[in-house]
């Protein structure tokens, strides 16, 4: 095992999957084509960016109640995140993770793009409250 | 998390298999956020169309509503995506446009009222102080908790309709006295008066410090705002900074004094908003050239709003390139319409939708991409936010600034 990251919160079943970091607030309503899962808000660091089958990181939730519905429309189209890893969530986030059946987790012992990255393979294993860096890209 | 015998019961399928369901669902969120109980509620407010549900929701709420389930307590209907008036209008897709029919029709089957509208506690329902709710959409939430006193989290649509069908949410967040007390100061140095200042305050304060249980106390703010200008400012602290509560001191309930906001606890920051800031906001982007659209929307708008809309295009016409959308609720409309504020409107060439908010529009990209709009004038902070991923690009201005760009045609 390279490294691991606590988490403070956790919910769903343990996945693996490819990292997605972004330092940027997400919002599957303000931010995201919910046709094509890619991120299409001006400006937004992921612009342009599929989320489709990603461990994604997000530092905050952002408002927006679409969240509670969205997510399990996206998993309905194949175009779901695996994982959602956020440093401060909504009750939305949580209330549409769970209803889709996406892991979603809150807060870190430390940021995971200390010492992770975009394409890194990793473990999201709420049970444990842990992520694990499994492999390097 | 510790449940009663009735609760129980639930669980155990005793209430049907939709109520088992939905507790199972509501124990799982509860656990997730350390929830010891569920409390009662007494209201729900939900968001649910085909925009955001989707096949996958339809299906559900298909499956739902075989199941015999059925709402327990009083639910109502957040905005939705489409205006069955306007769909050729818009081109938006038939098929679509009939599997929302069918929706509606699952939750008025479940006992869900559909009264389509995000501004619910000015035209339909106003909760007394403490009353405990399930809202969804954020503008009502912060709006109950900060203006009215109610209580009540974030409640997504799939969260809402189990408050509905079991009469209780876990309680955790803005139902626990704990997370209603401020975290920090805004010293507010500068008077506010248009609805897009004060959602231009709630912008500034949402992106300074985002985060759901991050509560600002405002001070030093002069005057006694109105309905509409809180509705505002909530709005856009929802939207920025997913926050769910505010206090401003001296006006709202919680708040008489800073002391009391605080509760006890000690500020962790104060920030400093002036004329210069609130300039800021509505000024930038500078910008020049067509104004494609002027919107006024996000949140719906009161009677009151409407009123002072009509007075400014009186007489007037919307430039021959620039589209103007009004939205608000069914009952808002048929007083405007009763008072001639929604003629005097449709005769300066302003569309207004009922039953809809701009931003959820469905195919909003593609009617974008039809018309070739590309600007978006607005007096709601809000809407700014909250319509990025559909290509727009944004403007915030004052209400009168809005109207005068609707009448040139340029943007200032």
């Amino acid at each position: 095992m390279l490294q691991t990251i606590s988490v403070t919160r956790a919910v769903g079943d343990v996945v693996e999957g490819e990292l997605l970091l972004s330092r940027d607030g997400f919002s599957p309503r303000y931010d995201l084509d919910r046709l094509t899962g890619v991120i299409t808000r001006p400006g937004h660091d992921l612009e342009g960016i599929s989320i489709a089958d990603k461990i994604c990181v997000f530092s905050e939730a952002k408002g927006g109640i679409a969240a509670g519905w969205a997510y399990n429309d996206l998993k309905h189209k194949q175009l779901a995140p695996r994982a959602l890893i956020f440093g401060v969530t909504n009750p939305v986030m949580v209330q549409g993770a769970i209803f889709a059946g996406i892991a979603l987790t809150e807060g870190w012992s430390r940021p995971p793009d200390d010492g992770m990255k975009t394409g890194d393979w990793v473990r999201v294993d709420p049970m444990r409250r842990v992520i694990e860096l499994l492999g390097d890209e | 998390m510790n449940l009663t015998s009735l609760e129980r019961s639930m669980l155990d399928g005793d209430h049907g298999d939709a109520v088992r369901q939905a507790l199972a669902y509501q124990v799982k969120v509860g656990e997730f956020w350390n929830a010891t109980r569920f409390v009662p509620v007494t209201n729900v407010h939900m968001m649910g169309d085909i925009e955001v549900m989707g096949d996958a929701g339809l299906d559900w709420l298909r499956a739902l509503r075989a199941s015999d389930g059925s709402c327990v307590v009083p639910v109502t209907t957040n905005a939705r995506c489409i205006d069955f008036a306007c769909t050729r209008q818009f081109g938006q897709r038939p098929d679509e446009v009939a599997k929302e029919r069918e929706l509606v029709s699952l939750l008025q089957a479940l006992h869900v009222t559909t009264t389509d509208t995000c501004i619910g506690y000015q035209a339909i329902y106003e909760p007394r102080f403490g009353e405990r709710l399930a809202w969804g959409d954020t503008g009502t939430v912060i709006y109950a908790n900060s203006v009215l006193g109610a209580r009540s989290n974030f409640e997504s649509g799939p969260a809402a309709l189990a408050a509905g069908l079991t009469g209780r949410v876990p309680e955790y967040g803005l139902h626990l006295d704990a997370h209603r007390r401020g975290t920090f100061t805004v010293d507010v140095r500068a008077d506010l008066d248009d609805v897009a200042e004060w959602g231009a305050l709630g912008k500034i304060v949402g992106a300074a410090r985002p985060g759901y249980l991050e509560i600002p106390v405002f001070t030093r703010v002069s005057g006694k705002p109105d309905s509409d200008q809180l509705k505002h400012l909530g709005a856009a602290l929802a939207s920025y900074g997913s926050m769910a509560m505010f206090h401003l001191v001296g006006v709202t309930p919680e708040a008489p004094t800073a002391e009391a906001a605080f509760a006890g606890k000690s500020s962790a920051e104060t920030l400093i908003v002036g004329r210069s800031e609130i300039e800021l906001a509505l000024g930038a982007p500078a910008t020049e050239g067509p104004c494609d659209l002027v919107v006024f929307s996000g949140p719906q708008l009161s009677l009151a709003e409407i009123g002072r809309l009509s007075t400014e295009f009186n007489g007037a016409t919307v430039h021959e390139t620039t589209r103007v959308f009004v939205t608000t609720e069914s009952s808002v409309l048929a007083e405007a319409r009763r008072l001639g504020y929604a003629r005097t409107l449709e005769d300066a060439g302003v569309k207004i939708l009922v039953g809809v908010c701009f931003y959820i529009l469905l195919d909003l990209s593609e009617i974008r991409v039809r018309n070739g709009w590309r600007t978006l004038v607005t007096n709601s902070a809000k809407l700014v936010n909250t319509i990025g991923a559909h290509g727009f690009e944004t403007v915030l201005r004052r209400t009168s600034d809005c109207v005068d760009m609707a009448l040139t045609g340029e943007l200032r």
